[in-house]
């Protein structure tokens, strides 16, 4: 990740894990004793902070269940008036639908990691071929003459 | 390290695959956290302000609409940086921020016309999608050179 002028760093870390929970992820970073800011989140935790105190706690909660963690940049920091639903009268806040549909996939990509760890080896996917228009064709006439 | 842009642009599942396989992901995040605390004449600093679209004339014409050039100044940078790309499409949720077609649609074709290798795939919703879907990014990111090139 890129440095910043300023030296700090806001990351969002995602838990997807059977195993751990985002208090879990929260424990792990007041009990590091390091001077950032966290917050607790439905899908995981918000850490802001001097970049590297950010990427040290990081790299120590995603050794929780490293393939189950996922961690991202985040523009703003938690709690910032521009994008709090707190002062913005409720809903998600902007961004937070991409996320949420990404958390969605992240149980597959889990455990797709899982595999690669254990060296398992890809098979060849067999994808449904589009249907023909003669095909789509004949449907129709069939239906027709029923 | 070499510095993979990502699309869609803010992608959390493509910024951690390629920091957790030794890259550099160039995303949109890191562009407006630069934008958000730097001081100017906005208090506080706002993550577009008027000014963009002129910055992003460099990328899109005059008569394109001042939103997509006022994208392109924070995604035209990043593609200038980029050294390989990730593009991920079929993306149902490109919507919010990420929502303007014609924005996705230029930061695709010039990354695409850019002379970096590109990945192209779609997005996993099934066990074996998945599979595949990360098995390709690590052969590609495996295929980058490690070594810090800055």
């Amino acid at each position: 990740m890129a440095a910043h002028e300023d030296g700090t760093l806001t990351k969002l870390v995602v838990i997807s894990s059977d195993s751990v929970l985002p208090i879990d992820a929260a424990l792990e970073i007041y009990e590091s004793e390091i001077e950032i800011t966290i917050k607790e989140t439905c899908f995981g935790t918000m850490v802001t902070g001097p970049e590297d105190a950010v990427n040290r706690v990081v790299r120590e909660v995603v050794k929780l269940d490293k393939n189950h963690i996922f961690v991202k940049e985040r523009g703003f920091p938690p709690g910032d008036d521009r994008r709090c639903r707190a002062g913005r009268g409720g809903g998600p806040r902007p961004g937070f639908h991409f996320l949420r549909n990404e958390i969605n996939i992240l149980p597959i990509i889990g455990k797709a990691l899982d595999d690669f760890d254990n060296n398992v080896p890809l098979e060849k996917i067999v994808r449904p071929e589009k249907l023909k228009v003669s095909h789509l064709k004949d449907i129709i006439k069939s239906e027709i003459t029923r | 390290m070499t510095k993979v842009f990502i699309y869609p642009t803010n992608s959390l599942i493509l910024s951690d695959l390629i920091e957790r396989f030794g890259h550099t992901p160039l995303a949109m995040m890191g562009e407006v956290h630069d934008k958000i605390t730097t001081i100017g004449i906005d208090s506080p600093p706002l993550n577009i302000t008027p000014e963009d679209p002129k910055h992003g004339l460099k990328y899109a014409a005059v008569e394109v609409p001042a939103g997509v050039r006022g994208r392109m100044s924070l995604l035209g940078p990043l593609i200038d940086k980029a050294e390989a790309a990730i593009i991920v499409d079929d993306a149902a949720i490109s919507f919010g921020c990420m929502g303007c077609a014609r924005t996705n649609e230029l930061t695709k074709f010039l990354t695409r016309d850019k002379d970096i290798p590109v990945l192209e795939l779609t997005y996993p919703y099934s066990d074996a999608e998945g599979k595949e879907f990360v098995y390709k990014i690590s052969e590609f990111l495996e295929s980058l050179p490690k070594e810090d090139r800055s």
